[in-house]
């Protein structure tokens, strides 16, 4: 067993764990954040994505000892959020299950790439699987994300 | 969850982690070394990988080096897919390395863990077996520099306790034409049908293929075949006579449609490549 020190949502979290565990297991059953959803446990639906250092990860692929040291950001640390509210106006979600993953990974994609083109949305979003299959109203919701954060953006220039 | 347990170590050098390696070994455990260990979690869940001690090598300097030096351009081993991909020093290697697995994945995913790993697809070697590149090899001898086309026969032959630091590419080759394109049995992610990397360099076109058969290769004999004079067509039916044996047949695709696929590309790609394409 391990115990040390995860950065979790701007909190140091002390937890033990062992080195084999993955950081999926450690969120859910040591830390009790069960926002990230256990799906495929093998990397390919991304119900699990976090965001590691800004950079989104799937945190089944994971080990948490990895996470010693970096920056983790769940769904929990999201509340409220710009990304949030644009899936609730587009209803980019049916069942639910996905929408953390998909919220995850879509936050690191405005972080990263602000002005990301429909190439790049694409990418990003062919990592995370909808059973409900709800992709067109999840990428409006990004498109809107986008126009938002362009309009914020013009409306500071003029401000200058 | 794993379904067992292993010790995690986390070298900073490459001394330290060949001697990690050796000392756990003459403990009695059977270590492995880690980079994105992706391949290592998921088949290890399934009780394919099995391990007592992982050596993780991503914070050894030299396998997160990413830079061009004296004309060659150096990549580590440790480095992720998309760190690779978002530098674009090597954009035939960008390409191959977009084509593994999803955006996600390959945060994660790193070139020497897909060079290394045991799902045969390895992608990430096209480039370099077109660009005959060099790997640099860590061992308890210290370091030793390979061609990848001595030391890469179906997969990465190294010696137990060695691990993969860098590849070494000629500048050369970072700007030189080349197409690179995955086809799928469906849709834009999944397993290759067939992944065909194609480079034209001054004197000739060079051709490696993964998906086709249970490893990747770099196809001389077809290059040989494809730089005969005469039609193009004719040319890519030679070069057909010439794929290693057996070709894959499984549920992505029976051997009978992966060559219908390949010849296809063949003729598609290497007539881009060619300047006869409309």
């Amino acid at each position: 067993m391990i115990t040390a020190r995860l950065t979790v949502n701007g909190e140091q979290r002390e937890v033990a764990f062992r080195p084999s565990a993955t950081l999926l297991f450690v969120l859910r059953e040591k830390l009790g954040l069960t926002g990230a959803k256990p799906g495929c446990l093998n990397g390919d639906c991304g119900a699990c994505t976090v965001n590691v250092n800004g950079t989104a990860m799937k945190s089944c692929l994971m080990l948490a000892v990895e996470g010693l040291n970096q920056t983790i950001l769940t769904i929990e640390g999201l509340k409220d959020s710009p990304v949030q509210h644009a899936f609730i106006e587009h209803f980019a979600f049916q069942c639910g299950y996905c929408t953390p993953g998909f919220i995850m990974n879509i936050n690191s994609l405005l972080k990263k790439y602000p002005e990301a083109d429909d190439y790049t949305i694409k990418e990003f979003l062919s990592s995370n699987i909808c059973r409900c299959t709800g992709y067109q109203e999840i990428e409006k919701a990004v498109k809107s994300l986008l126009k938002m954060n362009r309009e914020d953006r013009a409306g500071l220039q003029q401000d200058v | 969850m794993q379904t067992y347990d292993f010790d995690y170590y986390l070298p900073k050098t490459v001394e330290e982690g060949i001697r990690l390696f050796q000392q756990l070994e003459g403990e009695g455990k059977s270590p492995v070394y880690y980079s994105g260990g992706t391949e290592i979690i998921t088949l290890g869940r399934l009780n394919l990988v099995e391990t007592n001690a992982v050596i993780d090598i991503k914070t050894i300097s030299e396998c997160k080096e990413l830079t061009v030096r004296n004309n060659r351009l150096i990549v580590g081993s440790a480095l992720s897919l998309t760190a690779v991909e978002e530098r674009n020093l090597f954009p035939l290697l960008s390409k191959a390395a977009s084509g593994v697995a999803d955006h996600t994945a390959r945060n994660k995913i790193t070139v020497g863990g897909n060079i290394c790993g045991q799902i045969f697809y390895r992608e990430a070697v096209l480039p370099f077996l077109l660009a005959d590149s060099d790997a640099v090899i860590a061992g308890k001898n210290g370091l030793r520099k390979a061609p990848v086309h001595q030391v890469f026969n179906r997969k990465l032959m190294l010696q137990k306790g060695e691990f993969l630091v860098q590849l070494h590419t000629d500048q050369r080759y970072l700007t030189m034409p080349y197409v690179c394109v995955k086809r799928r049995q469906q849709w834009d992610t999944g397993y290759p049908l067939i992944t065909l990397a194609v480079l034209k360099t001054k004197t000739e076109i060079r051709l490696a293929v993964s998906g086709l058969c249970s490893f990747p290769f770099r196809a001389f004999e077809m290059e040989k075949a494809i730089g005969q004079g005469g039609p193009l067509p004719d040319r890519v039916q030679e070069a057909l006579r010439h794929v290693p044996q057996p070709v894959l047949d499984d549920v992505e695709g029976s051997s009978g449609y992966r060559m219908f696929v390949l010849e296809h590309m063949l003729e598609d790609l290497i007539s881009r490549l060619e300047g006869n394409h409309p």
